[in-house]
């Protein structure tokens, strides 16, 4: 018998394998591909207090090995969520970790509060980190004085356990992670996406509408596992390792590395089935080389 | 190193596994996760004008249940490019199981596909989105079938299975493609922009009769009559014909091209203007992949 269980701030997940924040929704559209009860967590799109409209198109670009994205954090509201995505996550055996953000302080403690008397909701993930809104996002997330701040302001607000989301575009990401830390933050989400640029010279103009966008896919993943590598030195929080994920290989790095989890995001928009992949991959492997606790296994690589 | 290898083989053999459980059908897990992307076989590949190709695959799955107007997302071999091509369905063979991608050649992804001979597999997903509604187009009503470039290709299937009568208008660029197939469907009015293709076709004895001008001044030149259109095109051309529609107060049906990544609605890249705030992303815009990409023309902005 091999053991995927892997406990996250006090929430135990089925196996370490979630959906990264943004690329699946809340489930339902992958749901028809993907039995969502097989995942250890699913992790939702961006929710605010009120509907955002989102980025002009065009949102998406694809750059070798990778893609760029401009959506803006567009979403339906904290109220539409709770009423209507909460309920359908809540049929499946799953854990539910709901990214919140905002603009201000206010607005991020105000979808904090109206979740917390959500019983379905497992853990918080805060976004402090999206490149592709002018305040709010990252606008937190690039100063360790404000990243304590908002996880403080966020953590006497909130009844379930805080996740900081960390963004890489900056000189050191281990102070970021101290600073949340500091803050009260139960675990750290990293990373989010890196801010690039990619011209059309056909059009001679942005290839996306925003002018610059956040990098996903495999061309991030070495950058990603060096990062929560890093930060795996510098703190004792649990770490969700993510960027660049397709294969159980590109997860368990993350986990040697020091991740107590991983996302998959990018990769599931060339296969809808690949954290069913992933999954799968992790037992083979964990077979493979007799570990019978993948528990064993994290940030043993040192 | 000899760990390694093992665990390798045995990826290897896993996904074995997985594809031959695709050949034998869904018939164990078909509860939820049903829907996957299958491995399309070509049947044929032709070049039919310049840069566009015609390609028959081998998808059962996708011909026994896609409607005319419905996608499906290409993935390409290589994987440095991620995200899948949206392809409309040109024509289905429930037959024989297979659907007939009518496409052009607009970058490297659509150049691997159009380099693929009888024989190679291309992974796809689908039919994706919404088709156009065949039933406002019964017996005794008549249809304007309008399509402009790579906007043709949808028409031939809706062509083929509309039980009303119909009139497809085709705007040509720099080459007449097609035309066969929607004058065995139904009456053929082609219009031609472009001087050198319009003198090319006069000195042919311009068989098509072809107008020189666009869609809709073929439309008046031949003062042709409809009950409903259906359109498929670039985008300034579809909003001349939803004008032109209000104008006659003519319903009307658009389909529009948007730059996609997941192609199930979960990303929120190709979002379109929507007139009314939608039901689903609670601000004024709606996906093109999943709630598109046919709209009824009043819903949407253009």
């Amino acid at each position: 018998m091999i053991n995927t269980k892997v406990t996250v701030a006090g929430v135990e997940l089925k196996n370490p394998v979630m959906t990264a924040s943004g690329t699946f929704g809340s489930g339902m559209e992958y749901s028809e591909f993907v039995d969502l009860s097989r995942l250890g967590a699913v992790v939702t799109k961006g929710v605010a207090n009120v509907p955002w409209p989102g980025n002009p198109i065009p949102r998406v670009a694809e750059i070798r090995g990778g893609m760029m994205n401009a959506i803006g954090l567009q979403n339906p509201g904290v109220e539409t969520f709770c009423t209507r995505d909460l309920p359908f996550l809540e049929q499946y055996d799953t854990a539910v970790i709901v990214n919140v953000c905002g603009h201000t302080a206010e607005e991020y403690v105000e979808v904090v509060e109206r979740l917390s008397d959500e019983a379905a909701v497992d853990l918080l993930e805060i976004n402090i980190s999206c490149p592709n809104v002018r305040c709010g996002g990252i606008a937190f997330g690039q100063n360790p004085d404000s990243v304590e701040a908002i996880t403080r302001e966020v953590k006497r607000h909130a009844k379930q356990p805080v996740i900081m989301k960390l963004s890489p575009n900056v000189t050191d990401i281990t102070e970021l992670a101290r600073a949340a830390e500091a803050g009260g933050a139960d675990a750290l989400s990293m990373i989010n996406t890196l801010t690039g640029m990619k011209i059309d010279v056909n059009r001679r103009t942005f290839a996306l509408a925003n002018q610059t966008g956040g990098v996903s896919g495999p061309a991030i993943h070495p950058i990603a596992v060096r990062m929560v590598y890093q930060t795996a030195q510098a703190v004792k929080l649990p770490i969700i390792g993510m960027g660049g994920i397709s294969s159980a290989e590109d997860a368990l790095e993350f986990i040697l590395a020091g991740a107590t989890a991983v996302a998959v995001g990018t990769a599931n928009f060339r296969n809808p089935r690949t954290t069913l992949d992933v999954i799968e991959g992790i037992e083979d492997y964990m077979r493979c080389q007799k570990v019978e606790d993948i528990c064993s296994l994290i940030g043993t690589v040192k | 190193m000899k760990v390694l290898n093992s665990y390798e083989f045995s990826m290897r053999t896993r996904t074995g596994i997985c594809d031959m459980k695709k050949e034998n059908g869904s018939s164990e897990n078909n509860k939820k996760s049903e829907k996957s992307m299958i491995r399309a076989v070509i049947c044929s590949q032709e070049q039919i004008a310049d840069q566009i190709f015609s390609m028959w695959l081998q998808a059962d799955p996708v011909a026994q249940s896609a409607c005319p107007g419905q996608f499906v997302s290409v993935y390409s071999s290589d994987s440095g490019r991620l995200l899948p091509r949206p392809i409309s369905i040109c024509e289905t063979d429930k037959n024989h199981g297979r659907i007939r991608l009518v496409y052009r050649v607009a970058g490297k992804g659509t150049a691997e596909f159009s380099g693929c001979q009888a024989g190679d597999c291309l992974d796809i997903l689908g039919p994706l989105g919404n088709g156009y509604p065949l039933e406002r187009c019964p017996e005794g009503r008549t249809a304007f079938l309008i399509g402009g470039g790579i906007g043709i290709p949808p028409m031939v299937e809706l062509a083929k299975q509309l039980k009303g009568r119909v009139i497809s208008v085709a705007g040509y660029r720099n080459e007449l493609f097609l035309t066969d197939k929607l004058e065995a469907y139904g009456e053929l009015h082609v219009a031609v922009e472009d001087d050198s293709l319009y003198s090319r076709l006069r000195s042919m004895k311009n068989e098509h009769k072809a107008t020189h001008g666009n869609v809709l001044d073929c439309i008046r030149e031949h003062n042709l009559h409809a009950d409903v259109i259906y359109a498929c095109g670039p985008t300034p051309m579809l909003r001349a014909v939803k004008t032109f529609a209000q104008e006659n107060e003519i319903e009307c049906w658009l389909s529009l091209e948007q730059r996609m990544a997941c192609g199930i609605g979960a990303c929120l890249a190709c979002v379109c203007d929507s007139a009314e705030v939608d039901a689903h992303s609670k601000v004024k815009n709606k996906r093109v992949c999943k709630e598109g990409p046919v709209f009824a023309a009043e819903d949407v902005v253009l």
